[in-house]
């Protein structure tokens, strides 16, 4: 990107201003995202910096919205902050609980996206496999179709599968069903439909790792007399790793991102933190979303480092120089 | 064997005994076969692998949205629980009249709707035809169940004039049938009257047209500021050293990796009039205290946020194809004399419009089904289809409705989504 000696004022000019578009471009990606992380300190019940905080003094500064994530929504808020306060804390709050039902559906939704997922990428990226354009495009679909179509159809479905009470079925599952025996507003509905969601992100990333797989490696295993399943886990396994766990993380933060589909489809028990961050948005907006919005910004920091640590041993692991 | 060309298999045949122009594996099978049985388990044991997968997407997806198509066609609210009328609609033509004998199983339908608590539904699904009228039916049906005497046309009119209204018989013809075209023509605006001819609804309650023309209208707005915005960065990061472009990039990856309410929410809060960009024009002078913009809860909020939001998915294509253009076409053309505007439009651009395609189509294609940030910030002149989707959802609740205007947009989407793998190639899609 260096500008030659020979260049002329002109192209200097341009280059120069191409730069500072560049520059302003960047910014506008990144200031949304770091502007609220002061934000979230204020003192007051704004929403821009006030004067106390632009002047650096300490009291325009504060932890009360960070506090309120933990206090909102309990008995006794106020209470003294002993064991009692921590249960209350823990079963009543309703950001901590929205996080835990987060972190719940998420996980279980990323195992069985990730394991149908990974299956599905092996058998996708043989030679051999039949229709395998066709099939490709369904598993993929679910990234493609608007999530408000993909929740206005779960809505019609899970609210009509539902099993009369007392029938065998009902005895099997029934503890993943709601009272009346449906899959609506139910722990298992939210969990089917973010592995639907996340599957794609699974697959994409398997078959991008599959794509760079010597195949070779996988007949010396057979021809050294591993079977099937040894040679997966000795050697195919720990070589496409690095594709599985980002596959993974793609699913879980589809999971923990997701709010249309949860709007439509789960109950009041089913609380998640998008979910709760729309209602506190539409109703009123306090600054505690900011604290939130912060936490979710470290928390995607800490996804992308992981991401790219994978990408490049990926990448060391098939050969390629780290860039 | 004197066909035979292949000498190892003249060996292979007299070997094997066997002397009939066929190649023989070891174990004396015909070779061809063991070839095609082999292939068969190979494409078998790939396709078992798939088929877990293939079975859930099916069950947890295929088939809600195929239900919910099925619901955009189907919806027999007025059909199942009035029976005669349908059944008098049926065996007559358009444009009878009415007569007796219309009122007189009209009036027993009322009376049996009202009597097993149906006429509500009776009434909503005829409400979606002609609003206004499903007042009409319960309110008649409470006075059928007090008992009512032939002549039912007289009695019928005698509670309210409206039963002979031509337009209120020819929305009970159109929904007589189980299975209904209405909702695709009310989601263009359309409607039948009272003759069965299709015609454009009454000028106020035209919305739907023009909500799918303002979708694509942003949604073609918003993937042209993308690419504006992209195409600058992408071509920087492809043309920097490795190390710097690698840096750079988290800029555009921590977005990209950012919760979508997260971002929705920052610009909610730098947009607002109380809020950070209009403190700064007003400290900057450029705009005073009373005259704060009112950027957000409008369409300009959709597009800002929405344009922050698609950004990466237009620049990482852009970048990916980017990268493999050799810089020594860009030379050689300016060693020929091109200037190097030339040497950009002629040589540069071109390449690159593989990863224009797919960068712009994903764009398109997430735009057009957004919900949640026009919701947020959109106001009302910056919601799409989606929010009426939303809205027939949980507000009106006309679920048929809200298949069919979801149905039509699936259409757009799979067909930009057939596009794309024409195109670019779903096996090409890159994630980060």
């Amino acid at each position: 990107m260096a500008l030659p000696s020979y260049a002329s004022p002109l192209e200097r000019i341009w280059h120069w201003s191409y730069l500072v578009i560049c520059g302003l471009i960047f910014f506008f990606l990144i200031a949304p995202i770091i502007i609220i992380i002061p934000l979230s300190f204020n003192a007051e019940p704004y929403f821009t910096f006030t004067d106390a905080m632009l002047e650096f003094r300490p009291e325009g500064y504060s932890l009360q919205w960070y506090d309120e994530l933990m206090t909102f929504g309990m008995g006794q808020p106020e209470a003294p902050r002993d064991a009692s306060w921590l249960a209350d804390m823990w079963a009543n709050a309703k950001w901590v609980n929205a996080a835990k039902n987060s972190i719940i559906i998420g996980i279980c939704s990323t195992l069985l996206a990730t394991v149908l997922g990974t299956l599905a990428a092996l058998g996708l990226s043989r030679p051999e496999m039949p229709f395998r354009r066709i099939i490709m495009a369904t598993l993929i679909s679910p990234m493609i179709v608007p999530l408000i179509i993909t929740a206005t159809g779960l809505f019609f479905f899970y609210s009509s599968a539902c099993v009369p009470q007392g029938s065998w079925a009902y005895r099997l599952f029934g503890v993943f069903l709601s009272n009346s025996g449906c899959v609506a507003n139910t722990y298992l509905g939210v969990i089917l439909a973010h592995a639907t969601l996340g599957i794609p992100f699974v697959i994409i990333t398997v078959t991008a790792t599959l794509i760079g797989f010597d195949q070779s490696l996988n007949r010396a295993a057979a021809s050294l007399g591993a079977g099937p399943r040894r040679t997966f886990f000795k050697i195919t396994m720990p070589l496409i790793l690095p594709g599985i766990i980002s596959g993974a993380l793609f699913a879980f933060v589809t999971s923990f991102d997701e709010v249309v589909v949860v709007l439509f489809i789960a109950g009041p028990e089913q609380q998640t933190v998008p979910r709760q961050m729309w209602t506190g948005i539409r109703e009123q907006i306090s600054p505690a979303i900011l604290a939130v919005a912060t936490l979710l910004v470290l928390f995607s920091i800490a996804l992308l480092t992981t991401v790219e640590l994978l990408r490049r041993r990926s990448e060391r692991i098939r050969g390629v120089t780290p860039s | 064997m004197a066909t035979a060309l292949d000498p190892h298999a003249a060996i292979a045949a007299k070997a094997g005994g066997l002397d009939d122009g066929v190649l023989r594996t070891a174990d004396g099978q015909r070779l061809d076969r063991a070839l095609a049985r082999s292939s068969r388990a190979a494409r078998r044991r790939a396709f078992f692998l798939v088929a877990p997968l293939l079975a859930f997407i099916v069950i947890t997806f295929i088939i809600p949205i195929g239900q919910m198509l099925y619901r955009s066609v189907h919806n027999d609210g007025f059909s199942a629980n009035m029976p005669q009328i349908s059944a008098w609609f049926a065996e007559n033509p358009v444009g009878t009249d009415p007569g007796e004998d219309a009122y007189a199983a009209l009036s027993a339908d009322l009376l049996a709707s009202a009597e097993a608590r149906t006429i509500g539904v009776v009434g909503t699904r005829i409400n979606y035809e002609m609003s206004g009228t499903r007042s009409l039916f319960t309110s008649t049906g409470r006075q059928v169940r007090r008992g009512i005497e032939p002549p039912y046309r007289e009695a019928l009119l005698g509670i309210n004039d409206d039963w002979g209204d031509p337009e209120l018989w020819g929305a009970m013809r159109n929904v007589s049938t189980p299975y209904t075209d209405g909702f695709y023509l009310a989601s263009i605006d359309r409607t039948r009257n009272a003759e069965g001819k299709i015609v454009q609804v009454e000028e106020h309650r035209r919305v739907y047209i023009m909500l799918f023309l303002r979708t694509l209208w942003l949604s073609a707005l918003i993937t042209g500021l993308t690419f504006l915005l992209g195409f600058p960065v992408a071509h920087l990061l492809a043309t920097l050293p490795m190390r710097r472009s690698n840096l750079l990039m988290i800029l555009v990856l921590l977005p990209f990796w950012t919760s979508l309410l997260v971002r929705t929410t920052s610009w909610m809060v730098l947009l607002q009039q109380q809020g950070v960009v209009n403190d700064i024009l007003v400290w900057l002078g450029v705009i005073d205290d009373q005259g704060r913009l009112q950027m957000i809860y409008n369409q300009m909020g959709t597009i800002i946020a929405m344009t922050h939001i698609l950004l990466p998915f237009m620049i990482l294509p852009l970048y990916s194809v980017m990268r493999t253009i050799n810089p020594s076409y860009v030379r050689a053309a300016r060693s020929l004399g091109a200037t190097s505007w030339t040497a950009f439009r002629r040589v540069y651009f071109p390449q690159t419009l593989p990863g224009l395609g797919a960068g712009a189509l994903l764009v398109f294609i997430l735009a057009v089904g957004y919900y949640i940030t026009p919701a947020l910030v959109g106001g009302s002149s910056g919601q799409l289809i989606s929010n009426m989707i939303a809205e027939h959802m949980t507000g009106t609740l006309n679920w048929s409705m809200a298949a069919a205007l979801a149905a039509i947009l699936l259409g757009g989407v799979l067909i930009l989504y057939w596009i794309y793998d024409r195109l670019v190639g779903i096996d090409n899609l890159k994630l980060g």
